[in-house]
């Protein structure tokens, strides 16, 4: 009798889930493969148990191949994405064309609590269009053991000539340590997100108020002229194929004395289970040199609904959880307070285990709180975006302008030549988009 | 076939840009200025020539070099023939990550550690020699193909021919050039058509290793036609890319025909 109400029992069990998975709607997320998102996906049985009537299906992809996706997804209307994971460049243009569906969240989900730089940058005319998974800003990385040893001392601002001062004494090749990596590999989220905050801080700019490129300006020649000739003196060979993951990987095997990159690097350097140096590692905000103005980048990873969505509703519900106070509590418990994806929230930084955990999240905040996508240039800019202008034409530019620029870090050009070739294409692209004659 | 053709044709005469939809205005022909007027156009098209003659340039001198040794029988035989096509069965890309990773990095790949181990500096291949290392990626991807096509037709070689040559007095080498080398005409041929319209779209390798840089050093023609299309998200010029493609892949097989359907006349 036992034995037959176990199999009734489970026979009901088995009937009801197959009812509830028929009936269940069905969300395809578009996410990127970084480590928080990963994680994003094996939390997300939590929703699932939470909401039986909605089943999520991933689709996972590197960077580039997810914006190639969902660029042309959304711009042909083709419908295959419920919601989609988009950064702060697309976010503006695509709200402003209305290929987004505005999110609304109640009172729970605590808007103000977002940190004010993100949120602007995820907003079109005030209406938030997607809600920040994570965010982040550029610092600078280092070894303190090594900088120490070196009898140099990291200032919490360091300006570019005296990080390259420590460079030059932290460098020593035949130790397999290299005193500065750079991201040098071409592509306009790659090389060029970092090398326009190098130019922005030298007090450069994309384009003047008439939309007229400025790439063979001074600030340019000197911030590019500094750039190749610290990593040719002090920087890892092969750095022209050098972006983030490369440059993590080498920084986690102790082969760079210092990195300036995105925030989000400082969780996984400091990750003892990554990293061979995760003690040694201190942080600074990233270096200075005309101007604090644009210095460091601001980036958010965000989730958005197409506004072809069929679902936005189920779809307005994941990105609540995925982007709410509770989920950063959840990772907090289930995987570890270092490990919370950051950047997006005030409540983050307050919370006491946050703290303890990331020895980074003051640096962290400072860097995000100073960067200012409206106002990132020394001469007054028509663009919005520190490390990007966010307009439709810069894709092609900066991938034209990223190529000239890993030319001139190998040697295969001058700096003068491949910024006279940036110009030209630059100009081209922005006559072809009709901005001038 | 005619109706993406016509789709091409048709996306290459209007300005179509995925970031700005809902315009597409009649331009003429002004996707094909822009298309050939690149900067990257000129270096892709030579990388494109470039890289296709010395291909296979590079297979067929030594697949007949490799296919000549393996010919005659000896011990093992079996198993060197196998390891010899074994890397044609490599994919694309994990063949160029393999060779970028294991091979050719700068600090830790295993060139590397040789030329240290001889007290050299490392050579930065990816950096300096960008289009050479993919030269040499391809070459060894289709270097079993050309090896196996050699083999399979030296074995049809008339052994008696050979035999009455030897009597006659003729050399090791004078057999080579006067019997093996004719007979191997028609398979160069063969050899040469097939990777010649399997290397004008060589594209995984690029992409993997160099991105086509630095500069444009690497970039060849469908590179090229892949940044407009799909890092520009500019639908027009692209399509006009492709169409010159179709072009040059025509020029190409006119040519080869001529030069093949010759051969395989005699």
């Amino acid at each position: 009798m036992k034995q037959l109400n176990l199999c009734l029992a489970l026979a009901v069990a088995a009937a009801a889930t197959t009812t509830s998975a028929g009936a269940a709607t069905e969300l395809v997320v578009a996410t990127v493969n970084n480590g928080h998102m990963i994680e994003m996906q094996k939390l997300s049985r939590h929703f699932e148990q939470a909401h039986p009537d909605i089943k999520l299906k991933w689709v996972t992809l590197e960077e580039g191949v997810l914006r190639q996706r969902v660029t042309t997804d959304i711009a042909t209307k083709g419908g295959q994405f419920d919601i989609m994971t988009i950064g702060m460049y697309e976010t503006p243009i695509w709200g402003k064309k209305g290929w987004l569906k505005e999110l609304k969240p109640d009172a729970s989900y605590d808007l103000d609590d977002l940190l004010p730089a993100i949120r602007a940058g995820l907003s079109v005319d005030g209406k938030l269009y997607a809600a920040p998974f994570y965010g982040e800003s550029s610092m600078t990385m280092y070894r303190a053991d090594l900088v120490k040893k070196a009898g140099a001392t990291m200032p919490e601002q360091p300006s570019w000539e005296q990080l390259r001062d420590i460079a030059a004494k932290v460098h020593d090749p035949k130790a397999g340590v290299y005193g500065m990596c750079l991201r040098g590999k071409p592509g306009w989220g790659d090389n060029m997100a970092f090398l326009s905050t190098m130019v922005n801080t030298f007090g450069g700019q994309w384009f003047d108020m008439q939309w007229k490129p400025q790439l063979t300006s001074k600030p340019w020649k000197d911030a590019v002229g500094f750039y190749v000739d610290v990593l040719k003196k002090y920087g890892p060979p092969g750095a022209s194929a050098n972006s983030f993951n490369e440059n993590l990987a080498l920084f986690n095997e102790g082969k760079c004395g210092m990195w300036i990159d995105a925030t989000i690097a400082a969780s996984f350097v400091s990750d003892a289970k990554q990293s061979k140096v995760a003690d040694k590692v201190a942080f600074a905000q990233a270096p200075t040199a005309v101007t604090p103005k644009g210095a460091n980048w601001l980036w958010a990873w965000a989730l958005a609904i197409p506004a072809s969505s069929q679902k936005a509703e189920a779809a307005q519900k994941f990105i609540h959880w995925a982007t709410s106070k509770d989920y950063v509590k959840l990772v907090g418990k289930e995987v570890g307070w270092a490990n919370v994806p950051t950047g997006t929230r005030k409540s983050t930084y307050a919370m006491p285990e946050f703290q303890q955990a990331a020895k980074f999240a003051q640096a962290e905040l400072k860097a995000i709180s100073t960067a200012n996508p409206t106002d990132s240039t020394l001469p007054k800019s028509p663009y919005v975006g520190v490390q990007f202008a966010a307009i439709p034409e810069f894709q092609a530019i900066g991938v034209a302008v990223g190529q000239q620029m890993s030319a001139a870090l190998s040697g295969r050009v001058s700096v003068d030549q491949a910024l006279t070739a940036s110009q030209t294409a630059a100009e081209r692209e922005m006559r072809r988009a009709g901005y001038y004659k | 076939m005619i109706v993406p053709l016509a789709m091409t044709l048709y996306f290459s005469s209007v300005r179509y840009n995925l970031m700005q939809p809902g315009e597409h205005a009649f331009v003429g022909l002004e996707n094909f200025e822009y298309f050939v007027t690149d900067p990257g156009f000129g270096p892709a098209v030579a990388n494109t020539l470039l890289l296709l003659g010395s291909v296979i340039a590079a297979t067929v001198v030594l697949g007949i070099g490799l296919a000549l040794l393996v010919h005659e029988p000896f011990p093992g035989r079996g198993i060197v023939r196998v390891l010899l096509i074994s890397p044609f069965f490599v994919m694309p890309t994990v063949n160029a990550l393999l060779w970028k990773h294991m091979m050719m990095n700068p600090i830790y790949g295993v060139l590397a550690q040789l030329w240290r181990f001889f007290g050299a500096t490392p050579v930065d291949w990816l950096t300096e020699h960008p289009l050479f290392s993919v030269i040499v990626m391809i070459s060894w991807q289709w270097l079993p193909f050309a090896c196996l096509i050699f083999i399979t037709s030296l074995q049809s070689l008339d052994r008696e021919q050979l035999e009455a040559a030897r009597m006659d007095g003729a050399n090791a080498l004078q057999r080579c050039w006067y019997l093996v080398l004719p007979h191997l005409a028609r398979p160069v041929a063969v050899v040469v058509m097939i990777e010649m319209i399997f290397l004008m779209s060589v594209f995984a390798e690029i992409y993997t290793t160099t991105g086509g840089g630095p500069g444009h050093a690497s970039t060849n023609v469908a590179f090229l036609i892949y940044t407009q299309a799909l890092l520009s998200f500019d639908v027009g010029v692209a399509s006009a890319g492709a169409l010159f493609a179709v072009l040059l892949a025509n020029v190409a097989a006119v040519f080869l025909i001529r030069l093949i359907g010759k051969n395989l006349d005699r």
